[in-house]
């Protein structure tokens, strides 16, 4: 009763701010909610720039003294840009066989995503619209998988990889990353595809339709975008990944970019600006696909983790 | 009729053959759940990472729990634990409810916050490694004297310094499931706030707060249960050092396997690290409440 005598009157300066507010910030932005509508927010403006601060900092002194030499690193000031910009450090890396390693990088991450994406959409199609103990049960064990660290599992994947003649091999690095982006990806894609209407796939099958059929023509398309979230992010996952390369490979020949970013330092310790700028190369590709598809990428991440 | 659609929900309700999760149930079998046996396995016998394995009672374990490095790199990981945690998850949050909001500034500052996220842990450790420099590094960069102290050598200093590149590593994708969440609030909600006069804070504190519940579980659990796997960023940063004070049970475990060729000693480690995930795991489930699956709709 108390709220319906107070809803007729609203506080007229606060409804005149509130419509100011919304006019300036532009009466055309598809969303209005949110906070940020009325008068402007000092004290969040202040924390965000604070936080770009202490994000570009670091990025900025990479990139500047990747691009110094040796000499100039040891005189100039850390934090300014240097007087006579090279690119050598940038070709010694290049010599160092960057381009094999981004090759394995490339290698291991296409065919760890690839598979993982298939027998996870497949997985998770068959737990959203089948029945019964048995997939009730995978779905669990999948489950189990997201709340273990599976890193602890590395002495018997170096022991099963060896035992099978893979160890030094990309594909021993394939395998398990295959198996560990398969729980996070079967959750997100299933969500996604509990929102696919039942009366879709009712049609469809009425149409005579087989589920083999029902799953690429009706369910892929409709979790499309989950399906690109759940490659980006296990993409990140397996290109940035250390610890498998670090343990289950060993020659040149079989490096991935961010071990050799460690051999590397480790070889060249004492030269810093060329240590940062094999830092700058290894992450330059992620940063040409941000820059190209940054809508998609970020959009695709929320929408997969937020459900 | 009746017997036709009869038949067609009988296939309906049968639904798609479980052989279509054969593949993945497979691929996870053999590479994660027969690896988290045999890590039990392992953590009774002796094995040098090279020759034969022998059963060994329980030697590992005893020397396990009896070496006084489990315990400290048990109190260093819950340490890391809880300070990346009270660090991460503010920070996260409200910069989540920051770019949620329509200005375009900020939108733009929210496409750089997101750049860390394209860094491998390696990258992000030998960055940092080379900006904390005493000598040629930030401090003497900026001029700034109480900059420029032996970050990574002072084991005094050192574990907050793994916090903070933690955080700065891990709040951008933090960042991005909050963000997610605050623009999933139904606009009516602040409206009908608005009308009723209530202003920013309390917008924030009685509808923003609130609704993000299972954003906030979601993002606490990744960050919490996250926490058992900081292993590569540490491990070039600082290798676990200096001494022990950074030694993580995950690098604990790596270093007595892969570099002491303990690798008993080093299973049983890894028994240690599954009990605790799982306890955490279930703790936090615990209270997020149960019927998870069902609300996760609301609000939508």
């Amino acid at each position: 009763m108390a709220s319906t005598t107070q809803l007729p009157v609203p506080p007229a300066g606060r409804t005149a701010l509130s419509n100011n507010a919304s006019h300036k910030h532009g009466p055309r932005s598809k969303r209005t909610k949110g906070p940020g509508r009325f008068r402007p927010n000092y004290l969040g403006g202040l924390g965000g720039w604070l936080w770009l601060a202490v994000i570009i900092v670091p990025i900025y002194y990479v990139v500047v003294t990747s691009l110094k030499n040796q000499a100039g690193f040891f005189t100039s000031n850390p934090m300014l840009p240097p007087s006579e910009p090279t690119l050598d450090n940038y070709k010694l890396v290049l010599e160092n066989d960057f381009a094999m390693y981004f090759v394995n990088s490339l290698l291991v991450t296409v065919g760890s995503v690839v598979p993982a994406l298939l027998v996870s959409f497949m997985a998770a199609y068959a737990i959203v619209r089948g029945k019964g103990r048995f997939l009730a049960w995978t779905n669990n064990t999948f489950l189990l998988g997201l709340a273990i660290p599976l890193h602890a599992t590395i002495i018997p994947i170096y022991w099963m990889i060896t035992k099978a003649h893979l160890y030094d091999t990309l594909l021993a690095l394939i395998l398990p990353s295959i198996a560990f982006a398969i729980p996070i990806s079967v959750l997100i894609l299933s969500n996604f595809m509990r929102d696919v209407p039942n009366e879709l796939f009712e049609s469809m099958r009425l149409d005579g339709c087989s589920d083999w059929a029902m799953m690429w023509r009706l369910a892929l398309p409709m979790t499309r975008p989950a399906v690109v979230t759940v490659g980006i992010y296990n993409a990140l996952g397996v290109w940035n990944g250390f610890l498998f390369p670090l343990i289950l490979t060993q020659s040149p020949s079989t490096r991935v970019l961010p071990l050799s970013l460690w051999t590397f330092q480790g070889e060249f310790s004492v030269n810093i600006p060329a240590v940062l700028a094999s830092v700058v190369l290894a992450t330059l590709p992620l940063l040409v696909i941000y820059v190209v598809a940054r809508r998609q990428l970020l959009s695709g991440l929320t929408a997969g983790f937020s459900k | 009729m009746s017997t036709s659609t009869g038949s067609s929900r009988r296939v309906l309700e049968k639904g798609p053959s479980g052989w279509l999760a054969a593949p993945a149930l497979v691929f996870f079998l053999l590479f994660a759940i027969l690896p988290l046996l045999g890590v039990l396995f392992l953590s009774f016998t002796k094995w040098d990472g090279l020759g034969e394995i022998k059963l060994d009672g329980l030697s590992s374990w005893t020397t396990v729990l009896t070496d006084p490095v489990t315990g400290n790199a048990l109190l260093v990981t819950a340490k890391i634990m809880f300070f990346s945690f009270i660090v991460q998850a503010p920070i996260s949050l409200l910069l989540g409810v920051f770019t949620s909001a329509s200005q375009k500034y900020r939108a733009a500052l929210a496409v750089l916050y997101f750049v860390p996220l394209l860094l491998s842990s390696a990258a992000v450790a030998i960055a940092y490694k080379a900006l904390l420099d005493p000598n040629f590094g930030l401090g003497p960069g900026l001029g700034l004297p109480f900059l420029a102290q032996d970050w990574l050598g002072n084991s005094d200093l050192v574990l907050f310094v793994v916090v903070f590149v933690i955080a700065w590593q891990f709040v951008p994708f933090h960042t991005l499931i909050y963000q997610g969440g605050v623009r999933q609030i139904p606009a009516s909600l602040y409206e009908a706030a608005q009308i009723d006069g209530a202003g920013r804070m309390q917008q924030f504190f009685a509808i923003t707060l609130p609704q993000l519940k299972y954003t906030i579980i979601t993002s606490s659990t990744l960050m919490v249960v996250g926490s058992l796997a900081y292993f590569d960023l540490v491990f070039v940063l600082t290798g676990g050092g200096p001494g022990y004070a950074t030694r993580l049970l995950p690098l604990h475990m790596y270093l007595t396997g892969f570099k002491a060729n303990d690798m008993g000693a080093a299973s049983a480690l890894g028994v240690i690290l599954v009990v605790i995930g799982l306890a955490l795991a279930l703790i936090l489930q615990r209270l997020g409440g149960k019927n998870r699956n069902a609300s996760q709709l609301e609000g939508a």
